[in-house]
C-alpha cells in the first residue's frame, strides 16, 4: 500500500505491507534509528515519536500506513541548525539520562507534554512520563531536566 | 512481532466504514486507537483479516452535552476527556477514570469507545460505564439501535456489536446537583491493567436518602460486573459508615477473580471491598455527606 508521510521535515512516498508498523518503518525503511524499540508491546515507551507536531503516539503501536498524510517527528528532527532543542540541551545538562536507551521516547514525550502543560509542577512531570520507563531509574534528573527545559527561553517563546 | 496480514481501508465517512463492514462482515475489525487491538493482533490474539480505520472521520470525534447525556464519539480519544473543563467540572467518575487508563501517552491515541469494544475484562471503562448506566448507539445499514451497556459487555472480549454494526457513540447520563460518582483503580504499577477496580455513582433525595445507586467492579470476574445487590441495599437508604460495609461485602461475595502475579483470589475479593468503600467514601463527600471518613 502506497503512502505518504512527512518525516522530520522531508516527504517521502513508500509501498508499505498494513501490519508494517510504524517503529520499524522508520528504522529499517528510513533509517532513522533513533527511535528505539524496547518492550514491543506498548508499555515502555522507548519509540514515542510525535504525530502531526503535537501528539506523543508509541510508534511500536501504530501502523505505518495509519501515518499516511501525517508529519512524524522523531528523535533526529528535534535539533535545528545544528543547535539542540531545549529539551536536548537540558537532558545533557542536568544528565538525564544513563545507558541513554530511553532517552529518544522520553524526549518525544516531554515534548508534547510541555506543549500540552508548559508550566508543570513536579508531580505533573512525573505523571507525564509515566509511560515511560527508564531501567536505569534514572528519574531524578530527568525530572530536573524537564523543569529546566521548561524554563528556557526558547520553550517559554514557543509556548 | 508483527501481526499476520491484513487488508487495511480507511474510512472517511462512517457510510464508508457501514459499507466496507456489510462487505466484510465477521473478518472485519474497526480500527480507532488501536491501544488495545493492535497489541492483540501482534500476540495473535485477534487476527482480523481486515481493519476499517475510524480515525479520519470527523463526524466520530466529539465530546458534547446533549439531551441529558454526555456523549464520546467513537473516534474521541481518551487524552480529549482528559483535558475536558466540562468532564472535570461534571462528570468526576468518568474524571476519574480518564487519569488511570493505561498511560498519558496510550491515552493520546486510545479511545474510550475503542476500550469498551474490546471488553478487557480488566478494561477501566466498563466499570464505570455501568455505574453510569451508559448507552452505545449501534449503527448499521439497516439503521440505528440503542442499547445498555448491560446488554453491550456480553462476555471477556465479547459485545453485542454484531456483524456489519459499528458502535458510533457512548451516551453517558448527566448528573443532576444530587448526583456524583467516582473510580478507584488499584495497579501494580502505571499502565498496568487493573489489579481490581470499583465505580460507583450516587443520587440523594432532598431528605438525604439514597435515589438511587451505580456500583460496579473490574478485574475480578469475566467481565466487569454489576453489583446489583449493593445497588439494592443503597437504594432507600440514608448514607453511614455501617451501609458502606454492607455494600462493599456485596462487592466481596460476587466477585469472582482468578489469581495470577497480581494477586491470590482472596486477596483480590478482599480488594473488591476495599475499593467500592473508598469508591463510596469519596462519592458521598463529594455529595457533602459527612461523617463517613
Amino acid at each position: 500500500m502506497k503512502i505518504n508521510v512527512t518525516v522530520n521535515g522531508t516527504a517521502y512516498e513508500r509501498d508499505v505491507e498494513p501490519r508494517m508498523l510504524l517503529a520499524y518503518f522508520l528504522r529499517e525503511s528510513l533509517g532513522l534509528t533513533g527511535t528505539h524499540v524496547g518492550c514491543d508491546t506498548s508499555h515502555c515507551g522507548c519509540c514515542v515519536v510525535l504525530l502531526d507536531g503535537d501528539r506523543a503516539v508509541k510508534s511500536c503501536n501504530m501502523f505505518a500506513v495509519q501515518a499516511d498524510g501525517h508529519a512524524i517527528t522523531t528523535v533526529e528532527g528535534l535539533e535545528q541548525a545544528g543547535k539542540l532543542h531545549p529539551l536536548q540541551q537540558a537532558f545533557w545538562d542536568q544528565h538525564g539520562l544513563q545507558c541513554g536507551y530511553c532517552t529518544p521516547g522520553m524526549l518525544m514525550t516531554c515534548v508534547a507534554f510541555l506543549k500540552h502543560n508548559p508550566k508543570p509542577s513536579e508531580a505533573e512531570i512525573r505523571e507525564g512520563i509515566a509511560g515511560n520507563l527508564c531501567r536505569c531509574t534514572g528519574y531524578q534528573n530527568i525530572v530536573k531536566a524537564v523543569q529546566q527545559a521548561a524554563t528556557a527561553d526558547e520553550m517559554v517563546a514557543a509556548s | 512481532m508483527f501481526p499476520a496480514q491484513f487488508d487495511y481501508q480507511r474510512a472517511r465517512s462512517i457510510d464508508e466504514a457501514l459499507s466496507a463492514l456489510a462487505s466484510r462482515g465477521g473478518d472485519a475489525r474497526v480500527l480507532a486507537g488501536g491501544q488495545s487491538l493492535i497489541p492483540a493482533m501482534r500476540l495473535r490474539l485477534a487476527r482480523p483479516a481486515v481493519l476499517i480505520d475510524i480515525t479520519p472521520i470527523d463526524e466520530l470525534s466529539f465530546l458534547r452535552e446533549n439531551n441529558g447525556f454526555l456523549c464520546v464519539g467513537a473516534a474521541t480519544r481518551d487524552f480529549a476527556l482528559e483535558v475536558s473543563p466540562l468532564v472535570a467540572s461534571r462528570y468526576p467518575m468518568i474524571a476519574d477514570t480518564s487519569v488511570l487508563v493505561a498511560d498519558p501517552v496510550v491515552r493520546q491515541t486510545g479511545t474510550l469507545v475503542g476500550s469498551l469494544c474490546h471488553n478487557d475484562p480488566a478494561g477501566d471503562w466498563p466499570v464505570t460505564s455501568l455505574a453510569a448506566r451508559a448507552q452505545l448507539v449501534l449503527r448499521s445499514k439497516s439503521g440505528d439501535r440503542t442499547v445498555s451497556i448491560d446488554d453491550f459487555l456480553v462476555d471477556s472480549y465479547t459485545t453485542a456489536v454484531k456483524d456489519g454494526e459499528m458502535v458510533t457513540e457512548v451516551r453517558f447520563p448527566t448528573p443532576d446537583d444530587r448526583t456524583r460518582g467516582s473510580f478507584y483503580k488499584l495497579e501494580r504499577k502505571v499502565g498496568d491493567f487493573a489489579t481490581a477496580s470499583a465505580a460507583t455513582r450516587i443520587t440523594l433525595k432532598p431528605d438525604g436518602t439514597i435515589a438511587a445507586a451505580g456500583v460496579a467492579i473490574g478485574a475480578l470476574g469475566p467481565k466487569a460486573l454489576r453489583v446489583s445487590a449493593a445497588e439494592k441495599l443503597l437504594a432507600g437508604a440514608k448514607p453511614s459508615k455501617d451501609l458502606v460495609a454492607a455494600a462493599a461485602r456485596e462487592a466481596e461475595k460476587i466477585a469472582d477473580p482468578g489469581a495470577d502475579n497480581r494477586g491470590s483470589v482472596a486477596y483480590k475479593k478482599a480488594m473488591a471491598g476495599v475499593l467500592v468503600a473508598r469508591a463510596l467514601r469519596t462519592t458521598f463527600e463529594r455529595l457533602g455527606v459527612k461523617g463517613l471518613e
